[in-house]
């Protein structure tokens, strides 16, 4: 292991993502309510789905009439990735069995993105630790406020709020494009998750999406075996 | 009433597969290509939602102010700014571009 960066400097990383994406739950509260959700139903599903991008897709399914199953379905498979972010997840927080019930649900974008930037275990579940515990705190209760606060605040796309939840997933990818198969990946999932939204049900464009992985990977492996002989 | 099925569903579903990926024997990580994977998928999931969440409304693509809040936040990452500078510039650009008529 390498010395790694001190343990502020984790926690402050850890702290801005918090805070930051803690409080766009406020933009949650506010489109969960205004979509016809109850104020107990909206701090529900921050309480206990916990996946903002999920949640989103619940609350505008049902909104747009969707039925409970389908609308589910699409939020199931936003969900999906969350599987993912654990199997890495596991291997570099190294949790007794115990306390993976726990943990599990605070895996999610964030936590993992800041967890996996650090250097060291110490650094790994520090990270994860402050990043879950900060974004659980805030986004619950940025929920309830935006909740009460949705008929206050009118129209919450003429404030621009709808740009915070990509501006969140952007920053938390700009750092992983470290090297040209992440860029190529990235670009292909691009490609597939906006090309396919048209054609697929909700939530499946992202999934295909993700199949950019093991594409490219394979794609490479492929190129790589040829030049070798 | 529907809404709580969906609610719950959604709840039990989303936690199931955290928690799965949390179970799963660390051995099963230690192949290399393996490893490179679980690393790239990330990077995948991310850069088509953060495409899908600025181009699309529902399943209907189209380019409104939310691109031009987006450019704000890249130009923000860019030049290093903090997190919440990036989120801010982005809300404040597209709140700023609609106002303007975009």
């Amino acid at each position: 292991m390498t010395a790694g960066k001190p343990d502020a400097a984790v926690v402050r990383d850890a702290l801005g993502v918090g805070i930051a994406v803690g409080l766009s739950g406020f933009a949650f509260g506010v489109t969960s309510t205004g979509g016809g959700l109850t104020l107990a139903q909206t701090c529900a599903l921050s309480l206990l789905v916990f996946t903002g991008a999920s949640q989103f897709a619940l609350v505008g399914a049902l909104a747009a009439g969707g039925n409970p199953f389908t609308a589910a379905a699409g939020a199931f498979f936003l969900g999906v990735r969350n599987a993912f972010y654990g199997l890495r997840l596991s291997q570099l927080l190294a949790l007794p069995r115990v306390l993976r019930p726990l943990a599990a649900q605070w895996v999610i974008d964030e936590t993992t993105a800041v967890a996996l930037a650090q250097p060291t275990r110490r650094g790994v579940r520090i990270g994860f630790t402050v990043t879950g515990l900060t974004l659980y705190v805030l986004w619950n209760l940025t929920t309830l406020l935006g909740a009460l606060g949705a008929e206050a605040i009118g129209d919450t796309d003429a404030w621009g709020l709808d740009a915070a939840g990509p501006a969140v997933f952007l920053a938390l990818l700009a750092p992983m494009l470290t090297g040209a198969v992440e860029r190529l990946v990235a670009g292909l999932a691009v490609v597939l998750g906006v090309g396919l939204l048209p054609v697929l049900p909700a939530g499946l464009p992202v999934l295909v999406a993700a199949l950019a992985a093991p594409a490219v990977l394979w794609a490479r492996g492929h190129r790589a075996g040829k030049g070798g002989r | 009433m529907n809404a709580w099925i969906a609610i719950a569903l959604t709840a039990v579903g989303c936690y199931t597969v955290k928690l799965a990926g949390l179970m799963v024997p660390a051995g099963a990580l230690e192949r290399p290509l393996v490893r490179r994977l679980a690393a790239l998928l990330p990077v995948a999931l991310l850069a088509a939602l953060t495409a899908q969440q600025t181009f699309a409304d529902g399943r209907t693509l189209m380019l409104d102010a939310r691109a031009a809040g987006l450019a704000a936040a890249a130009v923000a990452l860019l030049l290093r700014a903090p997190f919440l500078l990036v989120v801010a510039a982005a809300v404040v650009v597209t709140a700023g571009t609609r106002a303007l008529g975009g």
